[in-house]
């Protein structure tokens, strides 16, 4: 038990400076809220100056809200084809930017809304 | 999964293996739809035979890893096309120039290594975006600007490396000029340092750029002669203020004052931050030029350079000269909202506001690229670019496909960068049409004495014949080099028009 504790410092430590040194390192669960926030926000937050939320607004007219985290119509699987495949100026994105884990908890939690009819 | 091209199905398998022993199997990627990743999203020719293509990709950690991945690619002759971000988009984006390379995906590098507040420099890797490198800096809460381009995403060492430039104050925003020190791996897996950092356990690597003996950085800007694997940039210290104030005129002829007292005042440094021209068009009720004039420093310093400004600018006959608003830094978050945030090197992405889809262009194509060629900064020339803008865009094309500008950018001291857009979709015929308009501006240009200065892969050589002076000795010269420091030509092939020996058109 001590050695496993031990262990379980040592790894902890590790991450830490790991962390410190790389501030993009994978953790082992992925936040879902985290990729959001760091590739999709940028585009897609609400307000003036993010140009997915610009053009959702133009595409909809309103009818559907332009701003991702508001909408209960994107289930999981929707959201990752838009990020594996891109739509219009929005170029794919890579595993070396966002793996499939964190893909699966980023199309979680932009979906986290969705009501299937 | 395609093979690259000359390359046998047992050499492949051979640097795959090595490839994947060295950087882990799930960061190797060879299956079809991992591959199409990389593909350009803007290419100019997206869905047809010419497209550039990766075969693979294999993504290093470290430098280590990418020693042993370039050493085997050149054990084995696999070509390889490095980038760092990948995002850059109307360049070329994660796509090779050479169609069948392997992407050598640095995007896991993704370490800010330092950032010094006393002498206000940063140490990165590639695989570090601009909101990276700024987000590193307000959470450890250090007085000093990054200066971002207009999107935030690419890489700070990628953008350099590109030749690109940004919005804050000069000497910072021309990218790869405010950059002090290299870390490079070359085609044989060897690392070399640049500059001060060649001297083991230097001190100043990041303090001086020249270091001793003849300086090779710039061998590494648009090139192929190696893999830059670490760089140090030199920072602005947060100006305590700065001041955009606005010069407004009515006659087309004004111009030429006008930009004789901004070269003036910019080259002696009175006017430092990154100015712009808009206008030049006759009929609406406003000025013909509006030239926005940005100065940054300690306020008592900045209001007196803009008073010098004013003087200099209102002695010009019918010219106005308005006072701007004077920002004190850091920003409040109310004034974020409503400044160009890469002005106050906040990095964001809201220029795809303006090339997307809005009101002005509500079914947009999707990407799009640019031809941009450097001019002499005088009224003179801006009016000859602008005769040549009319007659071989708008006359010749019917302006019916959308082309837009020109935008006149004056991210460099003595220089116009005209940028021409050209937007590209999945419409085939037209981004045919958009080709054969852009190779026209391109030899047209040329004939006037212009240049581009960045290009997206498909008309790099094109662009690079352009450059042609003695039977294109400079051109020879760079083959001399990459046969020499790439005998086996594995380094990005074709990248700017260099291309190695085996593949080289006689």
């Amino acid at each position: 038990m001590a050695r496993l504790l031990i262990a379980g410092v040592l790894v902890l430590g590790l991450a830490s400076i790991a962390q410190a040194a790389e501030p993009a390192a994978k953790a082992a669960a992925p936040s879902g809220q985290a990729v959001y926030e760091h590739w999709c926000a940028p585009c897609h937050a609400p307000g003036p100056g993010h140009p997915g939320t610009q053009s959702l607004q133009l595409k909809y007219g309103g009818k559907t809200p332009p701003v991702l985290l508001e909408r209960t119509d994107l289930a999981p699987q929707a959201v990752s084809v838009f990020v594996r495949q891109g739509v219009l100026l929005m170029a794919p994105f890579r595993k070396t930017e966002i793996t499939d884990a964190e893909l699966a908890a980023l199309s979680a939690f932009v979906a986290k809304n969705f009501k299937s009819k | 999964m395609s093979l690259p091209p000359n390359v046998s199905q047992t050499a492949f398998d051979a640097a795959v293996k090595a490839w994947r022993e060295s950087v882990g199997k799930e960061w190797v990627f060879t299956e079809a739809a991992d591959v199409a990743l990389y593909r350009d999203a803007y290419s100019p020719f997206y869905g047809e035979p010419e497209e550039r293509l990766a075969s693979a990709a294999v993504a290093p950690s470290t430098v280590e890893e990418v020693q042993a991945v370039v050493r085997a690619a050149n054990q084995h002759r696999i070509p390889l096309y490095p980038i760092s971000t990948g995002r850059n988009l109307a360049y070329g984006g994660s796509a090779p120039v050479h169609s069948g390379s392997v992407v050598l995906d640095l995007k896991r590098m993704n370490r800010v290594l330092e950032v010094n507040e006393r002498n206000a420099y940063a140490l990165v890797e590639p695989g570090v975006s601009y909101f990276d490198l700024y987000n590193h800096i307000q959470k450890a809460g250090l007085d000093v600007w990054i200066d971002p381009p207009d999107p935030g995403w690419g890489s700070v060492i990628g953008n350099a490396l590109d030749g690109g430039a940004g919005w804050t104050a000069a000497p910072f925003r021309d990218h790869f000029a405010s950059h002090c020190g290299m870390e490079v791996v070359l085609a044989n897996g060897e690392i070399v340092r640049t500059g001060m950092g060649a001297l083991p356990d230097s001190k100043s690597w990041q303090h001086n750029r020249w270091g001793y003996g003849p300086w090779v950085d710039g061998l590494f800007r648009q090139s192929n002669f190696g893999v830059v694997t670490k760089m140090g940039f030199h920072l602005m210290p947060r100006p305590d203020a700065m001041q955009m104030s606005t010069v407004t005129s009515a006659r087309e002829e004004d111009i030429v004052p006008i930009l004789d007292v901004l070269n003036r005042l910019e080259n002696m440094h009175q006017v430092n931050g990154s100015t712009q021209i808009f206008g030049g068009r006759a009929g609406g009720n406003g000025p013909m030029w509006t030239i926005q004039v940005p100065i940054y420093g300690p306020e008592p310093v900045v209001r007196a350079q803009m008073e010098y400004a004013k003087s200099k600018f209102s002695a010009i006959p019918g010219v106005k000269f308005t006072d701007g608003e004077l920002f004190r830094t850091p920003l409040t978050q109310e004034q974020m909202s409503r400044v160009r945030l890469v002005n106050f090197g906040i990095p964001n992405l809201s220029t795809f506001a303006m090339l997307g889809r809005s009101p002005a262009n509500p079914d947009p194509a999707g990407g799009h690229i640019g031809f941009s060629p450097i001019v002499p900064r005088t009224g003179e020339s801006l009016l000859e670019f602008r005769r040549y803008f009319d007659e071989h865009v708008i006359k010749a094309t019917d302006n019916d496909l959308g082309i837009q500008g020109p935008v006149y950018m004056t991210c460099w001291d003595r220089t116009l960068v005209c940028l021409i857009m050209f937007p590209i979709g999945r419409d085939k015929a037209r981004n045919a049409k958009m080709r054969s308009a852009f190779e026209r501006l391109v030899k047209v240009a040329a004939d006037h004495g212009w240049a581009e200065y960045r290009a997206p892969a498909a008309f790099q050589d094109l662009i690079a014949q352009t450059y042609s002076y003695n039977n294109h000795s400079l051109g020879r010269l760079r083959e001399t080099l990459k046969d020499a420091i790439d005998p086996n030509g594995i380094l990005s092939a074709g990248r700017y028009g260099v291309w190695p020996k085996h593949l080289r058109k006689v």
